[in-house]
């Protein structure tokens, strides 16, 4: 359309008219073009849109009937004794999941220990520490290859399948020790923790505006300071996200904990020993033929959803408490 | 805009040291009483390859307002920058020259980039408040993180420093509110007021005004002419009137040579250089 008005306006304006009367002819043209654009934009504009909706629809569609079904055939199950007992006889109705529940706490809450500071902290290094203000040299060059290498790993780490990382434990932990154990348990979750962490803390961090940085140096603030008190608080919540987003994977995790903690119907004793976990109850429930048991994995899931709907609600309630609390007369 | 031949005499007497060969060398005027606080010798400046101020020299008077203008690229926030050793802080750029604080180069070896920021403050172009403190906790900033952890100390400085600021009487009751709050206007002086907190000898100020409606912006300029009484104030500026308003001496930059320093009044009455006389009758810029 447009291709067909373009030249004639063009051959008016080369001719030699007065440049008031070929811009009134340009404006005359453009406004035909806009005119005749107009309508079909709506009609674009509608069509996308209900594209658009079609698609998120179809991408929740999946999940909801997932929440629903795990609702729905959880929910009956669910009780005091459920909760807080062992398991009891293959094929019974009797015990609970109570060994899986107390595991996962532990067994995740040791990995975020190990797993989110170092992600944090690497993805603070290769935020903040990475770059250099010097001319770029053999010494800066030699650290911007050693962080894209990081970022490299990261990234390999990331898609690397779980149950290779339990190997992993398995063969640096749990024969070592000769015991399968929460440690080999928390060292395989937290290695898949560490990359997301650190990705996305890195991505979060550089994200922070450059004139905070540039104010705190003007201070006369050590580096280390700004990027604790200034960058990184700046960025908390985003960091926070990335934390969240990799205990609620890791929480989830079945194939590496098989490999390192075995899973048990007991309580736990100690660090050094095995013990159970959700998504491992879930499975051993899953495989057996009986009626009951299937109902007690549907619980399990429940539970197992609920955890982590309720820690990441807590853990952005603690932020936001935090930076609210600020009094400045008693600091 | 420029006066006639009776003030020729007194520019010479003015920029007594200004040779046509050297343009690059050029001196305040020396007057008898007061101190000569900071001294730009050959100052170079890149970033990367590309080369952005180019062998200035000047010197900066105790207590007085300097004013660096010149049209956008010609490295007038680029020098500033390299005042407080704030050039340097950006990836791939690189300073190089002698910044005589009190007699000693900022730049020696031997001198702390942190500690020559303390000594000399800055105000950035847009108000830049830290967004996760409070009004008491931007000014106080500085202070807590470089170790003073006396509680009354920090609030009586506060106090000053949002007087200084003329910030006080607005947020005196609301100092725990977050600094983000205030308006434009008040943004900009709390961040005056973080500098200041500092007891800064040299403040720079980068173009202050520009993000600032014309009322907030006259506040910045009367509290330029308080705050020269206890320190020196070196601003960039993009508006000439505010130059001539504010400054005692003008520094005009193009390309990022020092094209002319002399006395404010002489740079837009009585311009020494081609250059000047037309950017400031804006025929260019």
């Amino acid at each position: 359309m447009s291709s067909s008005n373009n030249p004639s306006s063009r051959k008016e304006k080369s001719s030699g008219e007065r440049p008031s009367k070929a811009g009134n002819n340009f404006r005359q043209t453009f406004q035909e073009i806009s005119i005749k654009h107009a309508s079909r934009r709506r009609i674009t504009n509608k069509i996308v849109s209900i594209i658009a909706i079609v698609f998120v629809i179809g991408a929740i569609i999946p999940l909801a009937s997932i929440l629903f079904e795990v609702i729905k055939n959880g929910v009956a199950v669910l009780s005091v004794q459920f909760l807080t007992q062992p398991p009891g006889a293959i094929g019974s109705d009797a015990g609970g999941i109570g060994p899986a529940i107390q595991g996962t706490l532990i067994t995740v809450g040791l990995a975020s220990l190990i797993g989110a500071p170092i992600g944090v902290l690497s993805g603070v290094y290769l935020s903040e520490f990475a770059t250099t203000s010097s001319v770029k040299g053999p010494k800066q060059r030699a650290i911007s290859f050693f962080a894209n290498t990081i970022r490299l790993f990261n990234d390999v780490l990331t898609g690397l399948p779980s149950i290779v990382i339990g190997i992993v434990g398995y063969v640096a932990i749990v024969l070592a020790l000769n015991s399968f154990s929460v440690w080999a348990g928390a060292f395989a979750l937290s290695i898949i923790m560490i990359p997301i962490v650190s990705r996305v803390s890195e991505e979060t961090l550089k994200l922070v505006p450059n004139s905070l940085r540039e104010a705190g140096y003007s201070l006369g603030i050590s580096k280390t300071k700004i990027t604790l008190f200034i960058v990184l608080k700046n960025a908390k919540d985003g960091v926070l996200t990335g934390v969240i987003l990799a205990i609620s994977r890791i929480a989830g995790e079945t194939a590496p904990l098989i490999m390192t903690i075995l899973g048990t119907s007991l309580f736990f004793t100690s660090l050094t020993g095995p013990v159970d976990a959700l998504p491992l109850r879930i499975w051993r429930l899953a495989s057996q033929p009986y009626e009951s048991a299937h109902g007690f994995g549907w619980g399990a899931a429940l539970v197992l959803i609920l955890i982590i709907l309720a820690l990441s609600a807590s853990i952005r309630l603690i932020a936001r408490g935090k930076g609210i609390r600020v009094r400045t007369e008693t600091i | 805009m420029r006066l006639s031949s009776s003030s020729n005499e007194e520019v010479t007497r003015y920029s007594p040291q200004t040779s046509d060969n050297d343009k690059r060398v050029v001196v305040a005027p020396a007057t008898t009483q007061t101190k000569i606080k900071l001294s730009i010798q050959n100052v170079n400046a890149w970033f990367g390859k590309k080369h952005a101020v180019k062998g200035v020299s000047l010197e900066v008077k105790e207590n007085s307002v300097t004013a660096f203008i010149g049209p956008s690229g010609c490295g007038k926030t680029t020098l500033l920058r390299c005042i407080n050793r704030m050039h340097e802080m950006t990836p791939n750029a690189k300073a190089e020259g002698r910044v005589i604080l009190d007699g000693v180069d900022v730049y020696d070896k031997s001198s702390d980039p942190a500690m020559v920021k303390r000594r000399i403050g800055m105000v950035f172009q847009k108000p830049n408040p830290f967004p996760t403190m409070s009004i008491h906790d931007n000014v106080a900033a500085g202070l807590k993180l470089n170790g003073i952890r006396d509680k009354k100390l920090i609030n009586e400085v506060v106090e000053q420093s949002l007087k200084g600021a003329a910030l006080w009487d607005e947020v005196r009751n609301d100092l725990h509110m977050p600094g983000m709050g205030l308006s434009g206007g008040q943004q900009q002086r709390l961040c005056l007021a973080r500098a200041l907190a500092m007891q800064p000898e040299i403040l720079l100020m980068d173009e202050p005004t520009s993000a600032l409606d014309p009322i907030a912006s006259s506040k910045i300029e009367d509290l330029v002419q308080q705050l020269k009484e206890h320190l020196t104030i070196i601003i960039v500026t993009h508006n000439m009137q505010q130059a001539a308003r504010v400054s005692e001496q003008t520094a005009f930059m193009y390309l990022g040579e020092l094209i002319e320093y002399n006395p404010t009044r002489d740079i837009f009455k009585n311009p020494q250089k081609e250059l000047t006389e037309k950017y400031i009758s804006g025929r260019f810029g």
